[in-house]
């Protein structure tokens, strides 16, 4: 089993301008928020990103480097709208390609599949198929003969991912309510990275995981693994930490100027990941 | 604090739209009772609590659970099933889910919209939540809205964008939306279905305090009236009970309809 344990930065070094992207988690939940930090420092531009989203698109927007957001939401949970990517899309900076929450998932799944499409009843008559240029219908080829969406592919160039726990060669566990779909995320993409809390021999990885129903991503599905406790702050991480609510608050508010957002940006942005990580303990 | 045993008091505003979501998931039996929001999970929790025993329903995470209260669990909580985001859509597909979703703007026809404001979807003038669900929500289950602020900005003539299909568009999708079923519509003002002409909006009972005068005022379109309009019925005092003692006895229910500002 080979060690595939690496940095942020050697995982920013894979990503190129005009990529297409997908990151794990949902919402302001379990997203890969050290990984989100690193390309924000970083010269990419001209991203596609395609998520669940929460803070890891907000930020990337805030920082001018998404073109196109591939999304149903954009949401910090107990803040529902999005701040930074509220202002972003108002000003038109950033488009935003419409998905239904439920398709994405097909499409993610499509993808995974190596399939072109999967059928679906979600969108029939609703304004995605005016908005969303890549929908499409079809038709059943059987007796029933119905219309339905053909939700695409959405293969990925870079999939990143948070869990729990891991090992060196990429298998890896969550141990909070919801895998969400993160296994489609890795599996729709070319080039797999997954941050984690801690890495454990993999001869310990089901008694911290508990049950084999959690250790759901394998290494066949993951290229790269970053070691860091604390890489999802400030979204939640359960079981070891829930949403940091006034750091999330704090970032909410860095929209409202730029000065604010300067300020941010010096404090939390421009600085290592490990200096980050230091503050933010010596905060709570 | 108990109200057994005493008459019952006056129910607040906020109350009455409880009872008025409750009464939305009336004879759906075994089915995911999924009201998004506050009022909406608290009016699910008495629907199950009384008349709706079948019920299911979801911590706000990724489980179903057995409790009555809607926040918080003090005690832990009761799992009947695991149930996480990718279950969810396999509820929503097969049919087995009423849900409750808020809106930003409805029209006549039940045609929803919560993602944006203004006419250029790729410069919004508000952005708002986005499609999340609501494609999927109203093509493939029972749907209705739950609108805490009834205003002329919500129940407009044309909505900006369709994120939940409205009865006509259902109409015209013909078999392919055979699973669409927009029930009711539960404001701040009063309680409406779609019993109307061609399906259109109509007002079936004002909550307590409100005239037709107020809702005509504060709906965009002309709307429908049920013969008769009635009274929207009041929690009784067992109802209340539950209500204030078990289900939502932190009060968050008058955060979202304060009495002063409806009444």
């Amino acid at each position: 089993m080979r060690d595939k344990r690496c940095s942020e930065d050697d995982v920013v070094a894979e990503i190129a301008s005009g990529m297409t992207i997908g990151i794990g988690g949902w919402g302001s939940r379990r997203k890969p928020m050290s990984l989100v930090r690193a390309i924000a420092r970083s010269p990419v531009t001209g991203l596609t990103v395609v998520s669940y989203g929460g803070p890891d698109v907000g930020l990337l927007c805030a920082t001018g480097k998404v073109r196109k957001v591939v999304s149903a939401f954009v949401s910090l949970d107990s803040i529902p709208l999005e701040p930074h990517y509220r202002a972003a899309r108002q000003a038109g900076r950033v488009e935003e390609e419409p998905w239904d929450e439920g398709l994405l998932l097909l499409g993610l799944q499509a993808a995974a599949w190596r399939l072109p499409f999967l059928p679906s009843r979600v969108g029939l008559g609703s304004d995605l198929l005016r908005l969303n240029a890549r929908l499409s219908t079809v038709r059943s080829p059987f007796d029933d003969g119905e219309e339905l969406v053909a939700a695409p592919a959405l293969e990925l160039d870079v999939a990143l991912c948070h869990l729990n726990v891991g090992d060196a060669g990429g298998n890896a566990a969550f141990l909070g309510p919801d895998l969400y779909f993160d296994d489609l995320f890795l599996r729709a993409a070319r080039r797999r990275f997954v941050s984690v809390e801690r890495v454990v021999p993999t001869a310990e990885l089901l008694s911290v995981a508990q049950t084999e129903q959690r250790m759901r991503v394998n290494r066949t599905m993951v290229d790269g693994v970053v070691e860091r406790a604390g890489g999802a702050h400030f979204t939640s991480c359960e079981p070891e930490y829930r949403r940091d609510e006034a750091f999330q608050q704090r970032y909410a508010t860095s929209a409202r100027t730029p000065d604010d957002w300067a300020a941010f940006r010096a404090d939390w942005l421009d600085v290592s990941e490990s200096d980050y990580q230091a503050r933010r303990v010596a905060l709570s | 604090m108990s109200n057994e045993g005493k008459a019952p008091q006056r129910a607040t505003r906020a109350e009455v739209c409880v009872v008025a979501v409750a009464e939305c998931f009336r004879g759906d039996g075994e089915i995911l009772a999924n009201p998004i929001g506050t009022i909406p999970m608290i009016g699910g929790r008495l629907a199950r609590a009384t008349f709706e025993p079948d019920l299911v329903m979801t911590d706000g995470e990724a489980a179903l659970v057995r409790n009555d209260e809607a926040f918080e669990f003090p005690g832990g909580t009761v799992l009947e099933a695991y149930n996480p985001y990718r279950a969810m859509f396999d509820m929503v597909w097969s049919g087995k889910r009423h849900v409750i979703m808020s809106g930003s703007q409805l029209d006549a026809y039940g045609n929803h919209n919560f993602a944006a404001i203004g006419s250029d979807y790729g410069a919004p003038r508000v952005q708002l939540l986005g499609f999340r669900g609501a494609p999927g929500n109203t093509i493939q289950n029972t749907t209705s809205y739950w609108i805490p602020s009834h205003s002329r900005q919500v129940f407009v003539e044309h909505v900006d964008v369709v994120t939940g299909i409205g009865c006509d568009r259902a109409a015209e999708l013909g078999a392919a939306a055979r699973y669409f079923s927009l029930r009711r519509v539960v404001t701040n003002l009063c309680v409406m279905d779609f019993g109307g002409p061609a399906h259109r909006l109509r007002l079936v009972s004002l909550h307590p305090g409100v005239s037709l005068e107020d809702v005509v005022a504060a709906t965009g379109f002309e709307l429908a009236l049920a013969e008769p309009v009635v009274a929207s019925r009041p929690p009784d005092a067992h109802e209340l009970r539950l209500i204030r003692d078990v289900i939502d006895p932190g009060g968050l229910r008058e955060r979202e309809v304060p009495e002063t500002a409806s009444a």
